[in-house]
């Protein structure tokens, strides 16, 4: 499984003007109630809580304090190749700035050297503008360009993250997933409260313990209660408007949602009676969209009193 | 041991909007926190714990805020706790600060609540494809529409008792300066009028997505006295329930845990007849048709009767059992803050400082919240005298 998003990050007044200094390859500093300067600026300080309104450039050469080597960087680490993090104290600051070190191997990395940014080729007002640092030898600072305080020129920053995962299925649930690989419907009935559930459970949510005897249940039931979705979103995979259904097969205690087809959805009705209509068999996979969609049986309405309690 | 008694002393809140561009998230909670700690007279060295409550950490995409947010809520030194309990959240982190506090921990606790939606987007958080399953599930609306038309075959209500709902929070929101939205001329007839989203829900009949915060200060017996407040809302009962989100024959329309939660809340408010002795409620109402629904999971009518008393006007700010004096969730709905803005909102009416959306001699309020598949329940009874038990 993917999940992944470019989530809008709004920076407020403090973060907006050091990443506007970044673009222009100034790092500023906040300063704190008791005069100590922090990098990057804190937006509230950290003993009187006030809100940090003094910003001042510091150099972009610095001392590492402390570093770690990465000798096998993963992807959208500053490097591709082996770096160090290290905690690096910019000349005119009080507190260290982590970030990246590129030199060419451990044995080049050392607690006290002097290190200056190395800036991104490309400014894009975030802290990537600092590409990484580089060994500075012994050159003196030559301090961070000054700029101009005015209105920030950036305010916010797009930060995507993403997450890819395996998804390990319980045995319970295995037996449901390859049963319709075959075509199957399996469900399993809880031995306590000796209800049926389709997909089976791990564990009973009423009673906790695993749904056991298994029970093939057939490819038709009743329409519980659905909603027509005619609203457009991210990552929507059907095309609107469907009907979004409760669908409780026959022999089953509980319903699961699936889609509703050839019906008009203004006509869809609590209570009708649905069939699965199948994918083609070279198609199926171990997923319930096997399944295409659920279509009238024709058959009559089911009485309310049939399905009432499962509303 | 006897509990102590504890008060609310201070009510913060952010003027909610669409997209707040012009502050980070803690910028945002500073809003709220700064507001609830001028409201009670104090300072952060007053605080002996902050309780912090969102939703979803997919929502903003960050991970644990509430280790990036210690700073801005002066929480260096102290306990900082963090409550999740999806939609419910707001409720039930006012109930962990007020149980702080109440357990004789804890002399003044700060709780704040928030949501940023504009970082991202909710319906496609709530939306994540799960592995193996029909993908037709669509946002928070997509899962309780069908739970809506359920209730509407159950209870026989007529059609237009959501736009009722609807267009009495949204010109109830008119009254209240902190609400999101702010629609002047809402009507049953245009709410009726507006575009099916998720039918029988309409566009007008759901919650805005909102960037925003709200905070309490939670007091001792003792800390309400030295403070300067005078008009502390006590509190006289906390209660949260939970139940699983899907079970076999589970009541999706009236839940176990909704009315497990209110029947114990009564009895420990000393309450007897809910909707005699209860002078208004701010209840979570996402979607118009919950407000009947949750009227009844309350106890506030007999079941099937919910809607009857929307329809009678009896939930207007001048009827019988006001709710949503504020313009609740359907005019402001920044998630994690919803419920304890409910609880606030409820507060400040015993407080006497709702401003233009007071309920006249209000003396004793209900906040409630509820959250995901209707799984969890926190509710609060707020009171403008000192509880008797």
């Amino acid at each position: 499984m993917k999940v992944e998003f470019d989530y809008t990050r709004s920076l407020g007044p403090v973060l907006s003007a050091f990443m506007s200094a970044l673009k222009q390859h100034s790092v500023l500093g906040g300063v704190l109630a008791d005069g100590r300067v922090v990098v990057p600026p804190p937006e509230y300080d950290p003993v009187t809580h006030a809100a940090i309104t003094e910003l001042v450039p510091v150099s972009d050469v610095g001392t590492v304090l402390s570093w770690s080597w990465v000798a096998d960087p993963v992807s959208q680490q500053p490097l591709e190749v082996p770096f160090a993090f290290a905690q690096v104290l910019l000349d005119g600051a009080d507190a260290p700035l982590l970030h990246a070190v590129s030199v060419a191997s451990a044995s080049d990395m050392a607690t006290g050297m002097r290190v200056r940014v190395k800036w991104a080729e490309e400014p894009t007002g975030t802290i990537r503008d600092i590409a990484f640092f580089e060994a500075a030898g012994d050159d003196a600072s030559d301090g961070s360009a000054s700029m101009e305080f005015g209105a920030p020129e950036v305010t916010g920053i797009v930060s995507p993250v993403n997450l890819a995962y395996d998804y390990a299925a319980s045995p319970e649930e295995t037996k449901f997933f390859r049963g319709l690989a075959e075509g199957k419907l399996f469900g399993q009935r809880c031995p306590v409260c000796e209800k049926v559930y389709i997909p089976p459970r791990g564990a009973c949510p009423v009673d906790g313990v695993p749904t056991a005897e298994e029970i093939e249940l057939p490819d038709r039931g009743t329409l519980t209660t659905f909603c027509v979705v005619n609203v457009p979103f991210q990552g929507q995979t059907i095309p609107i408007p469907y009907v979004s259904a409760y669908v409780l097969l026959d022999g089953a205690d509980i319903a699961f949602l699936h889609l509703i087809l050839d019906i008009e959805a203004a006509d869809v009705r609590m209570g009708m009676r649905v069939e699965a209509v199948w994918k083609p068999r070279d198609e199926w996979t171990t997923s319930l969209d096997n399944i295409k969609y659920f279509r009238p049986t024709g058959e009559p309405d089911a009485d309310y009193d049939t399905y009432k309690h499962h509303l | 041991m006897a509990k102590v008694p504890a008060a609310v002393i201070g009510v913060g809140q952010t003027h909610h909007r669409a997209k707040r561009e012009d502050v980070s998230i803690a910028g945002l909670l500073r809003e709220a926190v700064d507001r609830a700690l001028l409201d009670a007279g104090l300072t952060f060295d007053d605080i002996d714990a902050v309780v912090v409550g969102k939703a979803p950490d997919l929502f903003e995409g960050v991970m644990m805020p509430e280790l990036y947010l210690a700073d801005a809520l002066g929480a260096a030194g102290k306990p900082l706790l963090r409550v999740h309990t999806a939609g419910s959240v707001g409720g039930s982190t006012a109930i962990v600060a007020a149980s702080l506090v109440q357990s004789g921990v804890h002399e003044r606790v700060l709780t704040v609540a928030f949501e940023k939606q504009s970082e991202s987007n909710a319906m496609w958080a709530l939306s994540i494809p799960v592995p193996f399953i029909m993908p037709v599930h669509a946002g928070a609306g997509g899962y309780f529409a069908p739970h809506v038309r359920s209730y509407i075959r159950r209870s026989g209500a007529p059609g237009h008792i959501g736009a009722m709902v609807a267009a009495k929070d949204r010109q109830n929101a008119l009254k209240n300066p902190y609400a999101h939205l702010h629609n002047e001329g809402t009507t049953v007839e245009s709410v009726l009028a507006s575009t099916m989203l998720w039918d029988p829900i309409r566009y007008d009949e759901t919650c805005p997505s909102s960037d925003g915060a709200c905070a309490l200060v939670i007091a001792s017996e003792s800390a309400v006295a030295k403070s300067g407040v005078k008009n502390p809302a006590w509190i006289h009962g906390t209660q949260m329930r939970s139940e699983p989100t899907t079970a076999a024959e589970r009541d999706q329309v009236n839940p176990q845990a909704g009315r497990d939660a209110s029947a114990a809340l009564w009895k420990q408010a000393g309450i007897t007849n809910p909707i005699e002795e209860i002078d208004c409620a701010e209840i979570y109402v996402p979607f118009s048709w919950f407000e009947p629904m949750w009227i009844e999971n309350l106890g506030f009518s007999a079941l099937g009767d919910g809607w009857k008393l929307t329809e009678a006007g009896e939930t207007e700010i001048s009827g019988k059992l006001p709710i949503n004096m504020s313009g609740g969730v359907l005019s402001s709905n920044p998630i994690g803050a919803s419920g304890m803005l409910r609880f606030a909102e409820a507060s400040l009416q015993v407080m006497g400082e709702a401003g233009e959306h007071q309920v006249d001699g209000a003396r004793k309020a209900l906040g409630h919240a509820y959250g995901g598949g209707s799984q969890f329940f926190a509710m609060w009874v707020v009171g403008a005298d000192k509880p008797a038990n």
